[in-house]
C-alpha cells in the first residue's frame, strides 16, 4: 500500500520535510449516483462505508457530511469505551465492538489509540450494588471480561479518590472492566475516512442532505446543496439530527435530541490512570493523554439543536467530580463544550430498516454510541448491504416501539456513556 | 545572572516594600506590584519553561492572559496551586514557584533530545506510529504520558472554600480599560445598576502601561478620578481581579472573581474566589485586543517578546527586559514604545519594519530621536539559549513579503520586541453566539452583528486610537443604560488626548527566511503546544483543511492560553496554504472558559459531607442515633438500616427484630416514604388516570394500594393512597421515587389535563410517620389511643382514623408492609420524638423493638411485596408481577395501551417468583443471574435474576425473590444462580409467597 503509515515511512518522509505525504483521504466531486450514500460523516457513518467497501465489496459508496468530518458527536465526545451493559442485546452489541476496538489501529493502518486502561462504575447506595452485582454477573455469563471491587480494591486502584465512609454517599464498591478505556477521537473519524477512502469510498464534506428522494414507497437519491445524488439505498447516520432527516423521508422517530456537554481541565502530570464514573455522584472522569482531566455528566434537560449547553450542568458536574476527587479542587477548568445527542425512550440505539424500502437509519445511540462506532458500523454495513440486520442488531428495530419489545439499558447506565 | 533589569525610578511597583520569593529552588526579590514575571524578568531570569513537544527552552513572551510560556506550579501541600501564569500572579513574600516542565532540570532538559528528532515528529505522527506490535502501545502511552501534562495535581485537599453569588443588573462592563471606564462612567451616571469586572488587579487596562496623557492627566491620575467617581455611585459594583470567563444564552455570564491569592496571609475567613452568576440587561464588551507575535524561524527563543509586554513591562513594572532592544513590526502602534524606551533613555538598537515606506506621526518621532530604521527589512532568524537573545538575522524583503532580496547580516541584541498587529478579544461575543467577521484593514477578527444583547467598543471593536476608544466608551455606555430601561442623562465629556496619524499595517503571516518552506529553524505558530508553520502547511496537504480539522490535528490552540496568541495567524496561515482569504475559512469555535477557572469555585459549597446533596433526616432521626442505628442511604434520606445491639452482627440483629416483630411487637420509622395531597373535585379522576386500578368508588376513611405505570407499561411507582376527605387524598409513593412522582403528574396536569381541577402538593416532610406493627400492635395502640375504636369491624384493614395518639393529633391508618397487623401513625412531624417515645415507653412489657429497613425488607420479601427499584427495573409489567388483579378493565390509565402490545402480551416474560436454595442456609446473592443448567461455555443463556434475598428468621430457611423466564408455569423446576466467583448454588421454583400465604395475620 502507498503512504503506508509507520515508524519508516515517517523516517522515509523526513528526508523530504514530510512534503510527500499523501492527503488522508480525497475530496472528489460528488458523482452523480453510488450504489449506496451514507448520510453523516460521524464515526458511525464512516465506518458504515468503510465496511461496506472491506466486508460486503460494495465500494461505490459516498459519504455525504454536511461540515467536516468527524464534527458532530464523534469528535466532541469523552471516548470512554466499555462493553459491560447489562441486556443480553446490548452486551453482545457492544462486545463486538470492543473486539473490534482491539485490532482497529492495526487494521484501519491509523493509531486510534485505543487505551485500555479500564472503566470503573461506582456504587454509592445498596441498591447500586444490587445493579452492579447484576450487570457483572450477566457480563460474566455473556463472555465479558467484569469484576466486582471492593472499596480497598478501589482505593488500590484509584489512591486519590475520596472513599471515606463519611463522604455523603461513600463509594461501596465499583463494577471494573479492565478491557474498557479511552481512544482519540479525531483518529476514528480520520482513520475509518482515509481507510475507506483507500477502499474507493467518496469522502464528500461540506455537503448537505436537505431531501430524501423517493418514488413508490422506495428510495431514490438525495437532494443537497451540492446537487441530487441517486442511489438506491440511503443509510442515515446523523445523530442529534436524526430526526430532521427521518421528517425529510416522512418518518417520525421516537428520538429527543438533547444538549450534552463535557468539559476539561488544565494539564497535569499524570495522576488518573483509569476511567471513573458514577451515578448517584452524578459525573465521570478520564485523563488523556496530554494530561487533561476529561470530564462529563448527563444532558442537560431541554431539547434543542444548539451546540451549548447551560451553565449550571457544569456546576453540578464539577461539584460531583470535587466530591469524588477533593485534591482536584484546585485543579482549573479550561474548555467547555456541548454535542447534541439522539436519546431513545430506553436508551438503546435503532439500526435497521424503515417502511421505505431502501432507506436505513442508525441512530439513537445517545450518550454512549462513541464505544459502539466499529461495531455499529459493521453491523450497520451488513444490513445495508444485505437488506437484512445482523442477528446482533435484529433486536435493535424501530418496530420495538410498537411491539414493545424494549430494551431498557436506563437502569445500568443512568450516565450511559 | 543576577544583574538586575530593574530601571532606577518608574513603574507603579511600590519600591518600599521590597518581597522575597523563590522560583525553582533560587531566592529572588522583588516588589509589591510585581507580577511573577515582572520580578523574573527583573532579576534576568530568562528561561521559565521548556516546550511541550521538542522542549526548547521558553521565556516569558507577554504580560497577561495571552502568555502561552510561563506556566508555574505555585505553592505545596494543600496550596498548591498548578498552571498559573507567572504573567498574573502578583508577588507577595514567600511566594515559591517551580516551572512545570525540564527534566531533570530547566537548564538541562534531557527531553530536548525530541527537539533533535523533531523532523520524526511532525504533526500527528503518532497517528502515523506506535500501532506494532499491538500489546506495546500501553507501553507508549505510558510514555507519551510521562512527557505530557503540564503541573502536578496537589495531593492534598484543599483547605480553601469558595462561594457564589447571584445577581442581576442592567449593564456588565467587561473590562475596565478607557473604553470600560467610560462606558461605566457613562452608564452610572444614566442611574443604570452597573458591575464592571477586570480580570486586573486594579481598573485601567491599557492605560496602565500607557505614558499618554488624558484630559491634561497622566493616565493614572486619569483612571483614579475616574474610579472615584464610580466608587462614589452606590449602584456602581467594580470588580478587580475578576474575569468574566463564560457567556451564556439568555445574557447569563459568569465572572470568576480571585480574592485571595494576591495575600501573602490571606484571613482565613475569606473566600479564595466567588463565583458571580450574573444576568446582565445589557453587556459591554470593552475587552481590548491582544498584540499578535510575527512568525519567523526561531522566534520562539526566551528573549523575543510583545512589544506591549516590553512597553507594559517598563512602564508599570519599572522593568527592561533588556539592555539591548530591536523592534520588529509591521504596524505603528510598536513605535509608541520605541519612544517609551527612549524617553526613558535606554538603548533601542534599531526597528526593523517589514513595510518598505512606513508612514506616520510616530515613525517621524522615532526616527528624529535618532533610533535607525530597517525598512522593507525582516528579521530572519534569531540566535540565542537559555539565557537569553545574542543576535538578530536581518534580510531585505519584497513589496509582497514572500522573498527575500538580500541578506543583511545581524544585529546584536539581547530582546526582540515584536508586532504583527492587533487581534481584538471577541472571545465573549463569540461566545455570545455571534460570528466574528474578517476586516481587511487590521487583518483580523472583529465583532459581527450582536445575537443577544451585547455591544463591542473599544479595541474590542477594533477601535484602536486612545480618542476614539474614549468616545466609544462613553457611547456604549450611555446607550446601554438606554436599552436596558434607564432615562437617566449618561452623558460624559470626552477628555482630550493626543492623537497621531498612523500609517496602515502590512499583514504578513509567515516570514520567509530565504530558504524553502519548511527548512531553516522552525516557525513556531503556538507557542505553547509547539505548532509550526510547517505543521500547518503539512495538515493541509493532508486534507485537514477544515479549520477544525487543522486544529484538531496540530492541536494549534488547545492549549492553556486558548490560542490567544497563535490562533488568528494559524488560521491565516491555513486560508493563505488553501488560496483562500482568511475571512473565508473562519474561526475555530470560542469556547468557554476565556481563561481557566478553578473547579473549587465552580462546585463552590455544594461539596462535603453536608453540602455535597441535603441529607435529609427523619423526626426522630437523633433517637435512631442514640440507638445505635446503621444507617442506609435512600434518595436523599437517611433510614435507620438496622439498630445493633452491642456485640450483635448485622444478620443477629436483623434475625431479634423480625422475630420480634412477628412474636410480638416492632415499631418502624417510616417518614421517608413520599407524601402527596391530592385535592380539588377532580382529584379522583386524576387518581384513576395515574393509577392502574379504580379509584372512583373509594370511599371516605377508606384506603387502597395503587400502581403507577410509565407510558411504556412498565412499573414506575406503587404505593398506599387514602381518602381524607370529600376531594382531598393522600398518596404516598416510594422514598426513592417521591419527586420524580409528583414532577410526572403535574406535567400530566399541567400539560394533558390543565382542565382538571386537581391540586398537587408534597408534604412528605410535614409528617412523621411510624409503623407499629406485630400481633401487639391492637394492644398498645388501644392503650395509647381512646378515641379511635380498634376493634376489627369498627376499624378494618385498609381504612384511616383521625384521632388522638398519646395526646397528639393524629391520623392512624391500619395497612401493613409485613403481612401482621400493622397500624401506621402520622402526626405533626413537629410531634415525632414525643409520639415515637410515648410509643416505645408504652410499648416496654410488649418487647417493642425498634426495625430498620433490612428487616422490613425480610418481612415484605416474606410475604412476596415488591419494592419498586429492586423488584423491578423499568421492564417489568404488573402482570409479569403476578398482579393484572390490579389493571382495571374498565377504565383506561396511563400506560394501559402498552398492555396489549404484542411483546407485553408474550407468554414467555419475566415473571416475579420465589427462589428457595437446595441449601436452606445458602443465601443467594441478590443480583445473581439464573440459569436452567450450570454453563460450561459462554456466553451461556440467562433466564432471569435474583432481585432479593434473605435468610427468613421465621421460616428458618433462605428466601428469595426473582424474575424467571416464563416462571409462574415452572413451579418446582430448578434454576441455577451461577456467580461472577465460579460458585453455582441451585434453587427451585415456588411462589413469591413464604409466610402466612392466606393473609390471616393481618386479618386479625
Ligand atoms: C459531550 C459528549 C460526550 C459523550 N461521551 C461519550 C462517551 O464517553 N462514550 C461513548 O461511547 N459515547 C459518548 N458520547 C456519544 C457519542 O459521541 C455518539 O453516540 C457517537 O459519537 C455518535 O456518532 P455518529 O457518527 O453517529 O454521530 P456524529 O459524530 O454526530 O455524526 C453525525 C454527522 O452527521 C452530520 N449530518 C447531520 N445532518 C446532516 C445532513 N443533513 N447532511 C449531511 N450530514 C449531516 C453531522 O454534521 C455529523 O458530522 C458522547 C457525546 C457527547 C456529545
Amino acid at each position: 500500500m502507498k503512504n503506508k503509515y509507520s515508524i519508516f515511512s515517517l523516517a522515509r518522509n523526513a528526508v523530504t520535510y514530510h512534503e510527500n505525504w499523501r492527503e488522508a483521504w480525497r475530496s472528489p466531486e460528488p458523482r452523480k449516483g453510488y450504489d449506496v450514500i451514507v448520510i453523516g460523516g460521524g464515526g458511525h457513518g464512516l465506518a458504515t462505508a468503510y465496511y461496506l467497501a472491506s466486508e460486503h465489496g460494495i465500494r461505490n459508496v459516498a459519504v455525504l457530511e454536511k461540515n467536516w468530518i468527524g464534527g458532530g458527536n464523534t469528535g466532541r465526545n469523552t471516548t470512554i469505551v466499555r462493553s459491560n451493559y447489562l441486556w443480553d442485546e446490548s452486551a453482545h452489541l457492544y462486545e463486538k465492538s470492543l473486539r473490534l476496538w482491539e485490532g482497529l489501529s492495526q487494521k484501519l493502518n491509523y493509531n486510534v489509540m485505543f487505551s485500555q486502561r479500564g472503566v470503573m462504575n461506582l456504587g454509592h447506595t445498596l441498591q447500586d450494588m444490587r445493579d452492579i452485582e447484576r450487570r457483572s454477573n450477566a457480563n460474566y455469563l455473556n463472555g465479558i471480561d467484569s469484576e466486582v471491587l471492593r472499596p480497598e480494591q478501589i482505593r488500590q486502584i484509584v489512591p486519590i479518590m475520596n472513599t471515606s465512609p463519611h463522604a455523603r454517599y461513600p463509594v461501596l464498591g465499583a463494577s471494573f472492566q479492565r478491557r474498557g478505556g479511552v481512544a482519540r477521537h479525531d483518529a476514528v473519524a480520520w482513520g475509518f475516512a482515509r481507510a475507506a477512502d483507500r477502499e474507493g469510498v467518496d469522502i464528500l464534506q461540506n455537503c448537505e442532505v436537505t431531501g430524501i428522494l423517493r418514488h413508490n414507497g422506495a428510495v431514490t437519491g438525495v437532494e443537497t446543496n451540492r446537487g441530487r445524488i441517486q442511489a438506491k439505498k440511503v443509510g442515515v447516520v446523523v445523530a442529534g439530527h436524526s430526526s430532521v432527516i427521518a421528517s425529510m423521508a416522512g418518518l417520525r422517530l421516537p428520538i429527543e435530541s438533547h444538549p450534552l456537554q463535557a468539559l476539561v481541565s488544565e494539564p497535569l502530570k499524570p495522576i488518573l490512570h483509569t476511567v471513573v464514573m458514577s451515578n448517584a455522584v452524578h459525573g465521570y472522569i478520564s485523563q488523556s493523554d496530554k494530561g487533561e482531566l476529561v470530564i462529563g455528566a448527563g444532558v442537560d434537560s431541554y431539547t434543542g439543536y444548539g451546540q451549548r449547553g447551560s451553565f449550571s450542568v457544569v456546576e453540578g458536574n464539577i461539584g460531583a467530580i470535587v466530591e469524588l476527587f477533593p485534591v482536584f479542587s484546585r485543579v482549573r477548568m479550561l474548555r467547555q463544550w456541548g454535542g447534541i445527542v439522539d436519546v431513545c425512550p430506553d436508551a438503546c440505539p435503532i439500526i435497521g430498516k424503515t417502511p421505505i424500502r431502501g432507506l436505513y437509519f442508525n441512530c439513537g445511540w445517545g450518550t454512549g454510541g462513541f464505544k459502539a462506532t466499529p461495531g455499529s458500523g459493521w453491523v450497520f454495513a451488513h444490513t445495508i448491504a444485505r437488506g437484512e440486520p445482523h442477528s446482533l442488531n435484529a433486536a435493535f428495530t424501530l418496530e420495538r416501539f410498537s411491539t414493545g419489545a424494549l430494551i431498557d439499558e436506563h437502569g445500568a447506565a443512568g450516565v450511559a456513556h | 545572572m543576577s544583574r538586575s533589569l530593574r530601571v532606577a525610578n518608574g513603574g507603579s511597583i511600590r519600591r518600599t516594600r521590597l518581597l522575597s520569593f523563590s522560583f525553582n529552588g533560587t531566592l529572588y526579590s522583588g516588589f509589591e506590584g510585581d507580577t511573577l514575571a515582572s520580578a523574573l524578568l527583573a532579576n534576568n531570569v530568562r528561561t521559565v519553561h521548556r516546550s511541550f513537544k521538542y522542549h526548547r527552552p521558553r521565556g516569558v513572551v507577554g504580560s497577561g492572559a495571552e502568555e502561552p510560556n510561563s506556566i508555574v506550579q505555585v505553592g505545596s501541600g494543600s496550596k498548591a496551586t498548578p498552571n498559573l501564569r507567572a504573567t498574573q500572579i502578583e508577588l507577595y513574600d514567600g511566594l515559591t514557584a517551580r516551572s512545570v516542565s525540564g527534566w531533570p532540570s530547566l537548564r538541562v532538559d534531557l527531553y530536548a533530545l525530541n527537539g533533535l528528532l523533531g523532523r520524526l515528529l511532525p504533526a500527528g505522527f503518532y497517528y502515523k506510529t506506535f500501532m506494532r506490535p499491538r500489546f506495546l502501545w500501553s507501553w507508549y502511552e505510558h510514555f507519551i504520558r510521562k512527557a505530557a501534562g503540564l503541573g502536578q495535581a496537589p495531593r492534598e485537599a484543599d483547605l480553601d472554600h469558595y462561594d457564589k453569588l447571584n445577581i442581576h443588573c442592567d449593564v456588565l462592563i467587561v473590562g475596565g480599560g478607557p473604553t470600560g471606564l467610560m462606558a461605566a462612567r457613562a452608564a452610572g451616571r444614566a442611574g443604570a445598576r452597573v458591575i464592571m469586572a477586570d480580570e486586573q488587579a486594579e481598573m485601567g487596562g491599557s492605560l496602565l502601561s500607557s505614558t499618554a496623557s488624558i484630559g491634561g492627566k497622566k493616565p493614572g491620575d486619569w483612571v483614579e478620578t475616574v474610579v472615584s467617581e464610580l466608587t462614589r455611585m452606590p449602584e456602581v459594583i467594580l470588580l478587580p481581579r475578576s474575569t468574566v470567563t463564560g457567556y451564556y444564552d439568555h445574557n447569563f455570564l459568569v465572572i470568576n472573581e480571585r480574592r485571595t491569592d494576591h495575600l501573602e496571609r490571606p484571613d482565613p475567613r475569606l473566600r479564595r474566589e466567588r463565583i458571580w452568576r450574573v444576568r446582565a440587561s445589557q453587556v459591554v464588551l470593552a475587552t481590548g485586543a491582544i498584540e499578535r507575535p510575527l512568525v519567523f524561524s526561531n522566534n520562539d527563543k526566551p528573549g523575543v517578546m510583545l512589544a506591549s509586554a516590553v512597553s507594559t513591562y517598563l512602564v508599570r513594572y519599572g522593568v527592561l527586559p533588556g539592555r539591548k532592544i530591536v523592534f520588529f513590526t509591521n504596524n505603528d502602534s510598536a513605535y509608541q514604545t520605541v519612544l517609551q524606551l527612549v524617553d526613558a533613555g535606554m538603548e533601542v538598537v534599531a526597528v526593523v519594519d517589514v513595510r518598505s515606506d512606513p508612514q506616520g506621526d510616530l515613525i517621524q518621532q522615532v526616527r528624529s530621536a535618532g533610533v535607525p530604521i530597517f525598512e522593507g527589512h525582516v528579521v530572519v532568524d534569531v540566535r540565542g539559549g537559555t539565557s537569553g537573545l545574542r543576535m538578530v538575522l536581518i534580510a531585505r524583503v519584497n513589496k509582497t513579503l514572500d522573498e527575500i532580496l538580500s541578506h543583511k547580516g545581524e544585529l546584536r541584541c539581547d530582546v526582540l520586541a515584536v508586532s504583527g498587529g492587533w487581534n481584538p478579544v471577541v472571545h465573549l461575543h463569540a461566545q455570545s453566539g455571534g460570528k466574528p467577521v474578517f476586516n481587511e484593514e487590521c487583518a483580523s477578527f472583529l465583532p459581527g452583528p450582536s445575537v443577544q444583547n451585547e455591544r463591542s467598543a473599544g479595541a474590542g471593536n477594533g477601535t484602536f486610537g486612545l480618542a476614539d476608544c474614549l468616545r466609544e466608551g462613553a457611547e456604549a455606555g450611555r446607550r446601554a443604560a438606554q436599552d436596558a430601561g434607564l432615562t437617566g442623562d449618561g452623558s460624559v465629556d470626552i477628555p482630550k488626548v493626543e492623537s497621531h496619524v498612523e500609517g496602515s499595517l502590512h499583514p504578513i503571516w509567515v516570514v520567509p527566511n530565504g530558504l524553502a518552506e519548511g527548512r531553516g529553524g522552525k516557525k513556531f505558530v503556538d507557542l505553547q503546544n509547539d505548532t509550526t508553520v510547517a505543521d500547518i502547511r503539512l495538515a493541509a496537504r493532508e486534507g485537514y483543511r477544515s479549520v477544525e480539522h487543522l486544529k484538531r490535528y496540530t492541536a494549534l490552540g488547545f492549549g492553556t492560553d486558548q490560542g490567544k496568541l497563535g490562533n488568528i495567524n494559524g488560521m491565516a496561515i491555513l486560508a493563505d496554504v488553501l488560496g483562500q482569504a482568511p475571512g473565508k475559512i473562519g474561526t475555530t469555535t470560542f469556547r468557554p472558559n476565556y481563561t481557566p477557572v478553578t473547579f473549587g469555585a465552580i462546585a463552590g459549597r455544594e461539596i462535603g459531607s453536608t453540602f455535597f446533596d441535603p441529607t435529609r433526616k427523619t423526626a426522630v432521626h437523633q433517637w435512631h442515633v442514640e440507638n445505635g442505628a446503621e444507617f442506609e442511604d435512600v434518595g436523599q434520606w437517611k433510614r435507620p438500616w438496622y439498630y445493633p445491639l452491642p456485640g450483635e452482627t448485622m444478620n443477629e440483629a436483623v434475625r431479634r427484630e423480625c422475630l420480634a416483630t412477628r412474636e410480638s411487637l416492632g415499631i418502624l420509622d417510616a417518614s421517608t416514604l413520599g407524601k402527596i395531597e391530592i385535592r380539588g373535585p377532580d382529584s379522583a379522576e386524576f387518581l384513576n388516570r395515574i393509577y392502574t386500578n379504580s379509584w372512583l368508588t373509594l370511599e371516605i376513611g377508606r384506603c387502597r394500594y395503587g400502581l403507577m405505570l410509565g407510558e411504556d407499561g412498565m412499573v414506575m411507582d406503587d404505593g398506599v393512597t387514602s381518602r381524607i376527605g370529600e376531594d382531598h387524598y393522600l398518596m404516598t409513593t416510594t422514598t426513592g421515587g417521591a419527586a420524580h412522582v409528583l414532577a410526572w403528574m403535574e406535567r400530566w396536569l399541567q400539560t394533558e389535563w390543565p382542565h382538571l381541577r386537581v391540586y398537587l402538593t408534597s408534604v412528605t416532610d410535614h409528617w412523621f410517620v411510624t409503623s407499629v406493627a406485630g400481633p401487639n400492635s391492637r394492644e398498645i395502640l388501644t392503650k395509647l389511643c381512646t378515641d379511635i375504636d380498634f376493634s376489627a369491624d369498627a376499624f378494618p384493614f385498609m381504612s384511616v382514623r383521625a384521632g388522638t395518639v398519646a395526646g397528639i393529633p393524629a391520623r392512624v391508618y391500619r395497612i401493613s408492609f409485613s403481612g401482621e397487623l400493622a397500624y401506621e401513625i402520622n402526626v405533626s412531624a413537629n410531634y415525632g420524638r414525643s409520639l415515637w417515645q410515648a410509643i416505645m415507653t408504652a410499648g416496654q412489657s410488649l418487647n417493642i423493638t425498634p426495625y430498620g429497613t433490612e428487616a422490613m425488607h425480610v418481612l415484605r420479601a416474606e410475604k412476596g411485596y415488591i419494592i419498586v427499584g429492586q423488584d423491578t427495573d423499568g421492564s417489568v409489567t404488573p402482570g409479569d408481577l403476578g398482579m393484572d388483579w390490579i389493571v382495571s378493565n374498565g377504565k383506561d390509565c396511563i400506560g394501559k395501551r402498552s398492555l396489549s402490545r404484542q411483546d407485553t402480551r408474550r407468554e414467555n416474560r419475566k415473571q416475579l417468583v420465589g427462589l428457595t436454595t437446595v441449601d436452606p442456609t445458602l443465601v443467594l446473592p441478590e443480583g445473581a443471574q439464573l440459569l436452567n443448567e450450570p454453563a460450561k461455555e459462554f456466553p451461556a443463556p440467562m433466564v432471569g435474576h435474583v432481585t432479593s434475598s434473605y435468610f427468613s428468621p421465621s421460616l428458618r430457611h433462605s428466601i428469595a425473590l426473582a424474575l424467571v423466564k416464563g416462571g409462574r408455569s415452572r413451579e418446582g423446576s430448578m434454576v441455577y444462580a451461577q456467580l461472577i466467583d465460579g460458585r453455582v448454588i441451585p434453587a427451585t421454583i415456588g411462589q413469591p409467597k413464604f409466610f402466612d400465604p392466606e393473609n390471616q395475620r393481618q386479618k386479625v
